[in-house]
C-alpha cells in the first residue's frame, strides 16, 4: 500500500456555534460551517472539486453530499456521503486524503453538521434512542445506548479494577478544558465527587459519565501537501491514518475490553513513523468516560488494564503528562451526533496552529485523534503535525 | 421479574432466523452448528463464519451459559420499559461458546455478577413470540 504520509495536509478549518442553536436548521448547519472553513482557508467555493458529507439524522437527504454541493451550488468532480457512526469524521478525511493523492480532485471540502438538541420532534427523539441495536436480537432487552456503554465498563472494571472514579476523572478533565473554551456548552467545573453522585442510568455509568446531546457544524478544507503552502495559515500535515472495524452489535465483539483502536492506532503510527510519546495532545472520542480509558490502552499511551490509574492525577490535563480533549470533548464542548470528531479535528488544527489562547498546549507539534463509531465498532486513528515530517 | 406489556415491540423473525424464534415458542433454545468443522454460532447465518461450508444445522443447545458482562438499567430505552426498572441487560456466553444479549431475570439485579452460572427460560410475550432470557443457573 502506498503510504498517505504527509502527502496531505488540512488548510481550513471552522466549526459553528455549538451547543443550543435553535436558530438554524441541520442544513444551514452544514453550509454556514462550510462557508467559515472556505474563508478560513482564504479560497472561493468554486475552488472546491471535491465533496464529502455525512448525512444528516435531523434532517436527511437520499443523497446528502449532492444536498450540499446543490444547496451551495458547487459542482465538484468528487461526492461522497460517508457513515461510520462517530468514527466517520476520520474515515471520511481517509477517503479525503486517498482521494487527493490519487488525482481524483485537489480540494476537499468536508463538512458535518447536526441539530439533535433543537431539531428532533418527541417521537424522532424516542426513535433516535430506542433504534440502536439488533432488532431481534438486543432491542428486545431494552438497551438505552448507554447500557452498550456500560457493558464494556462493567467488564474493565472486573478484569483490571477499574474504579468509578477513575471514569470520572475523564468526564472532570473534559470539563476543565471546557471551562477554558468560551464555544463548549457545558462550561462550570465539576469534581470526581459530581460525577460519581450523579444519577446513575446503567451501572457503572452515571449522568456525567454520559456525553452531552447538542447542535453544531464544522467543516475542513484538506488539499494536497505542495498546494497546501500557499494559503493563508501554516498547513497541519496529515503524517498516519489508520483504521480498524470489528463488528457492529456489540453482542458480537470479538473482545469487550481491547477494541479494534488497537488496529487503527497501529496502523497509524506506523505510517506516521511514530509512536505514543511523540504525542503532544489527544483528541480521543469520549461518547461515554470507559471509552477514554480503553482508547488510552489501545492506542498505546499506557499498557492494557492500566488505563484507569493513567487518567488519574490530572494526567490527562491541560499541564499532565498527555492532555486529551482541549476543547471540552463529547462530554462537554458539544456532540451533535454523527459529526462530533470533527470538533476533535478542528481542535487539533487549531493546537497546532498555536490558536487555543489560555487552552493552548505549549509546543504542540504532534497530535493524535481517534475517533470510534457503532459500540466501538469502528475506529479510525489520525495523526496529525505542523510539519510534513 | 420483567413482564411483557403490549407497548414492547415484538421481534420480527425473517427466513433466517426463523428456526431460531420457533424453538423460543417451544421453550427451547436453538444454535446453528457446522456439519463441517463443528462450529456453533449465533445470531444465525447463511453459512459458517469459521470454514464458510453452508452445511449449517440447527441444534438445541444446552441453555445454560456465564454472564460476560452485564449493567441494571435504571433509565428505560422507553417507556414500555418502564415497570421493568431496575432490569439487567447482560452479555451471556453460552457453553456452546456463542454470545448474545439477554436479560437476567427471577433474581435480585444487585446478585448478578461476571461469571455467574445462569440457564435460559422463556416470556411469552404473544402467541407467536416467545423471548430468551436466563436466570441463575440452580446449583
Ligand atoms: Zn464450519
Amino acid at each position: 500500500m502506498e503510504s498517505l504520509r504527509g502527502k496531505v495536509a488540512i488548510v481550513g478549518a471552522a466549526d459553528t456555534e455549538v451547543g443550543v442553536v435553535p436558530h438554524l436548521s441541520a442544513t444551514q448547519l452544514y453550509v454556514k460551517a462550510a462557508k467559515s472553513a472556505l474563508e478560513d482557508a482564504g479560497i472561493t467555493k468554486d475552488e472546491v472539486d471535491g465533496l464529502i458529507t455525512c448525512n444528516s439524522f435531523v434532517e436527511p437527504y437520499m443523497y446528502h453530499a449532492e444536498m450540499i454541493a446543490e444547496y451551495m451550488q458547487i459542482f465538484p468532480r468528487y461526492c461522497l456521503n460517508v457513515a461510520t457512526g462517530g468514527g466517520t469524521t476520520l474515515a471520511i478525511l481517509h477517503h479525503a486524503a486517498a482521494a487527493i493523492t490519487s488525482g481524483m480532485c485537489h480540494t476537499v471540502l468536508v463538512t458535518m453538521a447536526d441539530n439533535m438538541l433543537s431539531g428532533l420532534s418527541r417521537d424522532r427523539a424516542i426513535e433516535a434512542m430506542s433504534t440502536a441495536g439488533h432488532a431481534q436480537f438486543e432491542r428486545p432487552y431494552g438497551p438505552p445506548i448507554p447500557a452498550f456503554y456500560a457493558l464494556i465498563a462493567q467488564a474493565h472494571m472486573h478484569a483490571y479494577g477499574t474504579t468509578s472514579e477513575q471514569l470520572a476523572a475523564v468526564a472532570v478533565a473534559c470539563r476543565r478544558h471546557a471551562s477554558m473554551n468560551p464555544a463548549a456548552q457545558m462550561r462550570d467545573p465539576i469534581t470526581v465527587d459530581d460525577v460519581v453522585n450523579s444519577k446513575m442510568i446503567a451501572s457503572p455509568l452515571h449522568l456525567l459519565d454520559c456525553s452531552l446531546v447538542s447542535d453544531g457544524g464544522a467543516a475542513l478544507i484538506l488539499t494536497s501537501a505542495e498546494r497546501a503552502r500557499d494559503f493563508p495559515h501554516p498547513p497541519v500535515y496529515m503524517l498516519g491514518v489508520g483504521e480498524g472495524h470489528s463488528h457492529e452489535h456489540i453482542s458480537q465483539a470479538r473482545n469487550l475490553t481491547t477494541s479494534a483502536a488497537k488496529e487503527a492506532g497501529e496502523r497509524a503510527y506506523a505510517m506516521a513513523g511514530l509512536g505514543p510519546t511523540d504525542i503532544d495532545v489527544a483528541e480521543l472520542y469520549d461518547c461515554f468516560t470507559p471509552v477514554v480509558v480503553i482508547e488510552l490502552e489501545d492506542l498505546g499511551f499506557c499498557p492494557k488494564g492500566e488505563g484507569g490509574r493513567f487518567v488519574e492525577g490530572g494526567r490527562i490535563e491541560l499541564g499532565g503528562e498527555l492532555p486529551v480533549n482541549t476543547h471540552g470533548g463529547l462530554m462537554s464542548h458539544c456532540h451533535p451526533g454523527h459529526p462530533g470528531s470533527m470538533f476533535s479535528v478542528t481542535e487539533a488544527v487549531f493546537q497546532l496552529r498555536g490558536a487555543c489562547g489560555p487552552r493552548q498546549v505549549k509546543d504542540a507539534n504532534i497530535a493524535f485523534v481517534h475517533a470510534q463509531g457503532g459500540i466501538m465498532s469502528t475506529h479510525c486513528s489520525m495523526i496529525l503535525g505542523k510539519e510534513v515530517g | 421479574m420483567m413482564t411483557a406489556p403490549l407497548e414492547k415491540a415484538l421481534p420480527v423473525p425473517t427466513g433466517e432466523t426463523q428456526p431460531f424464534w420457533e424453538g423460543c415458542q417451544n421453550h427451547e433454545l436453538r444454535i446453528q452448528q457446522c456439519s463441517a468443522c463443528g462450529q456453533y454460532q449465533f445470531y444465525p447465518r447463511l453459512y459458517c463464519t469459521a470454514c464458510m461450508s453452508e452445511q449449517v444445522e440447527w441444534v438445541q443447545a444446552s441453555g445454560r451459559g456465564t454472564v460476560l458482562s452485564f449493567t441494571v438499567v435504571y433509565r428505560p430505552v422507553t417507556k414500555a420499559f418502564t415497570e421493568d426498572v431496575p432490569y439487567v441487560v447482560a452479555l451471556v456466553t453460552l457453553e456452546e461458546g456463542p454470545q448474545l444479549m439477554s436479560n437476567i431475570v427471577e433474581c435480585d439485579p444487585e446478585q448478578v455478577a461476571i461469571g455467574m452460572p445462569v440457564e435460559s427460560v422463556f416470556e411469552d410475550w404473544s402467541e407467536d413470540i416467545a423471548v430468551l432470557k436466563f436466570r441463575p443457573a440452580l446449583a
